[in-house]
């Protein structure tokens, strides 16, 4: 029996870089504030003292500077670790992590690979106002050569942080700043959770939900409610959208006939319009009516809390997709 | 229509000592092979044999052979998208690199970087970066790199001294300043080589670039030693990059160069050059690096017969080039989903080397993780 105990989310990611930082000579974290400070949201606490300041390093503000040295010193055979404060300050850094570490590969005709990790907080919901509520995923995963992963809980995070470190392409990990606190089941003995493998996280059989992230706890909480009301949901936790289990997807949607996908981020052109599109492809003839997709209100972010709420998909909004899906509203 | 570019100051190279009249007699069969190549190119060009943005190197010849012959070849070096030159000077098969402008697959990148995007593993050459600058933080994080690994990994002393060439436009941009700062702060081995020919595109450093008759004073900000060369004379380039490298590699602190150049066509294929004097571009054409290592040679030996064969060799060569390119296959659309990401997925097809380096799987057993083929 391995022991099971709970630590919070940003301990199951700090795990995960200490562990194979241990492993691995070759991996090393940098970013804004990760050595001295032990982390703007303590992600990395204590790390320095361990690792010391030759692999755990402080940067300056200079996101476009570091996150391009990262990859320089990935392309030489390094496994950097790339911490940004936050997902919204990378748009500085737009020019390397989106032309150079996806690109790498394919430009130099597979001559040279990009294993590097960029990490940090994404997503609204602390009021912060709209320069630092970026939801990267629907601007980031538009770009091939690149994989993402957006986990929702410690477990998760853990697991899917170990393969990332581990794979030889560059990974972009979206954290969520609401979520770091969160406690949840942990094993002690080591587990790696491969990408691509999305994760039932209700079973139900009248409408599938579609979710990533911290939209998967307000997908379950919407369920729950929903539940009451004699409406059985399927909550799937994709755990990574590229690659995206669009297989768990088709499956689940064949058997319940019906699909609401929920993303934080912008409609237009956005994961939730793969995933719409997708099912209404390879499950036309299993639906019974069209996919209804709950995303971010299609403005920049409010500050006012209130207003910030109504903006961000929530378990009312979701609840009301599923029943207008299922012709009860 | 005048620049503030300063002429070298003489038209013979400096004094060669006599035991390296054998060293710079093959730096000048590598320029010639380099000039050669770039006329060669300009005429596939014209032939549309070679599509897109093609920028050709002749004039600045002496400072990629220059700074190459400077360093060893485990030493990495970057650079920008007018780069043919670079990749020649390190080592590159003219015919891969022939190949890659023509799209084949016998190309450095299988054809899929272009002329602006050479890259070759073995020879240490990390790209060829078609945005101006990027390759700037990507040459800090090589040195970064090699530090980190001979210090923290090996336990020894950093050993290697990467090259990141810049044009003066580049100074422009907030990723030189990025990596000078980063270069600076964490003292990694690199040096920042602008290779200063005066203009970008058609806009005279002047008009574009404060201190642009100085440059060395942006290297000061950052507490970085430079060094102002004559980029038009070889000896003088590979003689004053050798005594950096040595300092860069003992004290791990990096270097700025001035590497004052001309480039004798336009910026690309279609630049009619209105924006400079053709009294000025004669007045660089006697500063011709070949001309000028060739007149340094005939005082050790090499004379105008040498000199002819030399010629007749590396035009045998960028012709056997041509023909190699012309014959390689046009990079099959198999290629297309391969070399995306290194595992196999979806409709990724996983990654290979290129025929340059052999061809192999870059994994030998991929991890495939889609079996059932249900990712997206
Ligand atoms: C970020 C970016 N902006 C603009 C361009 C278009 N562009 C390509 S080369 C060039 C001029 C650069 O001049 P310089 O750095 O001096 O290099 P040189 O051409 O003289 O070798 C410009 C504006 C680009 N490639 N990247
Ligand atoms: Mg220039």
């Amino acid at each position: 029996m391995t022991a099971v105990r709970e630590i919070e989310f940003r301990d199951a990611i700090r795990e995960a870089m200490s562990e194979e930082m241990r492993r691995d000579p070759r991996v090393m974290l940098l970013g804004e504030e990760v050595a001295q400070y032990n982390g703007a949201y303590k992600v990395s606490r204590g790390m320095l003292d361990e690792f010391g300041a030759r692999r755990v390093i402080d940067t300056p503000i200079s996101e476009s500077g570091f996150a391009g040295m990262a990859i320089g010193a990935a392309m030489l055979g390094l496994r950097p670790i790339v911490e940004f404060m936050s997902w919204s300050f990378s748009l500085v850094a737009a020019d390397p992590i989106l032309n150079n570490a996806p690109k790498m590969l394919y430009m130099s005709g597979g001559q040279f690979g990009c294993p590097i990790v960029f990490r940090g907080n994404d997503g609204a919901g602390g009021q912060l106002g709209s320069t630092h509520s970026w939801c990267v995923e629907g601007l980031y995963s538009n770009v091939p050569g690149l994989k993402m992963a957006i986990p929702s809980n410690p477990h998760d995070a853990k697991g899917l942080m170990k393969t990332a470190i581990r794979d030889n392409d560059p990974v972009f990990f979206l954290e969520s700043e609401r979520l770091l606190s969160n406690k949840g089941e942990v094993p002690e003995a080591e587990y790696l959770i491969p990408f691509g493998q999305a994760r039932v996280a209700r079973a139900g059989t009248d409408c599938t939900i579609v979710a990533f992230g911290r939209p998967v706890l307000l997908a379950l909480e919407a369920a729950q409610s929903l539940a009451s009301e004699g409406v059985s949901c399927e909550v799937l936790d994709m755990r990574t959208i590229r690659p995206l289990d669009a297989g768990a997807i088709v499956r689940s949607v064949r058997r319940t006939g019906a699909c609401v996908v929920v993303d934080q981020s912008w409609s237009f052109g956005s994961p939730g319009s793969e995933v719409a599109s997708l099912v209404h492809r390879e499950c036309f003839d299993d639906l019974d009516n069209h996919v209804h997709r709950v995303h971010s209100a299609d403005v920049p972010t409010p500050y006012a809390q209130d207003l910030e709420q109504e903006y961000l998909p929530n378990p009312r909004r979701i609840c009301e997709a599923v029943r207008s899906c299922l012709y009860r509203a | 229509m005048t620049s503030t570019h300063n002429a070298p100051a003489t038209t013979t190279g400096s004094e060669l000592p006599a035991v390296a009249t054998e060293l710079a007699r093959s730096w000048l069969r590598r320029m010639l092979l380099i000039r050669e190549f770039e006329n060669r190119c300009a005429q596939a060009y014209q032939d549309r044999k070679i599509g897109g943005f093609c920028h050709v190197y002749n004039g600045q010849e002496a400072v990629a052979v220059g700074c190459t012959a400077a360093v060893g070849a485990a030493d990495p070096i970057v650079t920008a998208y007018r780069d043919h030159g670079h990749a020649l000077a390190r080592g590159m098969d003219p015919r891969h690199c022939m190949a890659e402008m023509f799209g084949r697959v016998g190309g450095c990148a299988k054809g899929k970087g272009g002329s602006m995007h050479m890259f070759d593993r073995a020879n240490n050459l990390f790209g060829g970066h078609g945005i101006v600058g990027a390759q700037i933080p990507l040459g800090v994080g090589l040195a970064f790199g090699t530090k980190y690994e001979d210090e923290v990994i090996n336990g020894g002393k950093s050993s290697r001294v990467t090259l990141a060439f810049l044009g003066d436009g580049a100074l422009n941009q907030g990723s030189f300043h990025e990596a000078m700062n980063l270069a600076g702060l964490f003292d990694l081995p690199v040096i920042v080589i602008c290779e200063n020919n005066g203009y970008s595109m058609g806009t005279a450093i002047s008009r574009g670039t404060t201190m642009g008759h100085d440059i060395s004073a942006k290297a000061l900000a950052y507490g970085i030693e430079s060094a102002v060369i004559d980029g038009m004379d070889v000896i003088g380039v590979y003689g004053a990059m050798k005594q950096i490298a040595d300092s860069v590699r003992a004290s791990c602190r990096p270097a700025f160069v001035d590497m004052r150049t001309y480039r004798f066509k336009g910026h690309s294929m279609s630049d009619p050059r209105k924006y400079r004097t053709r009294e000025e571009e004669e007045r660089f054409e006697k500063e011709d690096p070949i001309g000028r290592l060739k007149s340094s040679l005939e005082a050790h030996g090499v004379n105008d017969d040498d000199f002819k064969a030399m010629q007749r060799e590396v035009r045998a060569q960028v012709r056997d080039a041509v023909a190699w390119a012309e014959r390689s296959p046009v990079t099959p659309s198999a290629e297309l989903y391969r070399d995306v990401f290194i595992e196999r997925w979806g409709p990724y097809t996983g990654s290979s080397q290129p025929e340059m380096l052999g061809g192999s799987e870059t994994v030998a057993d991929f991890t495939a993780i889609d079996p059932e083929g249900d990712l997206l």
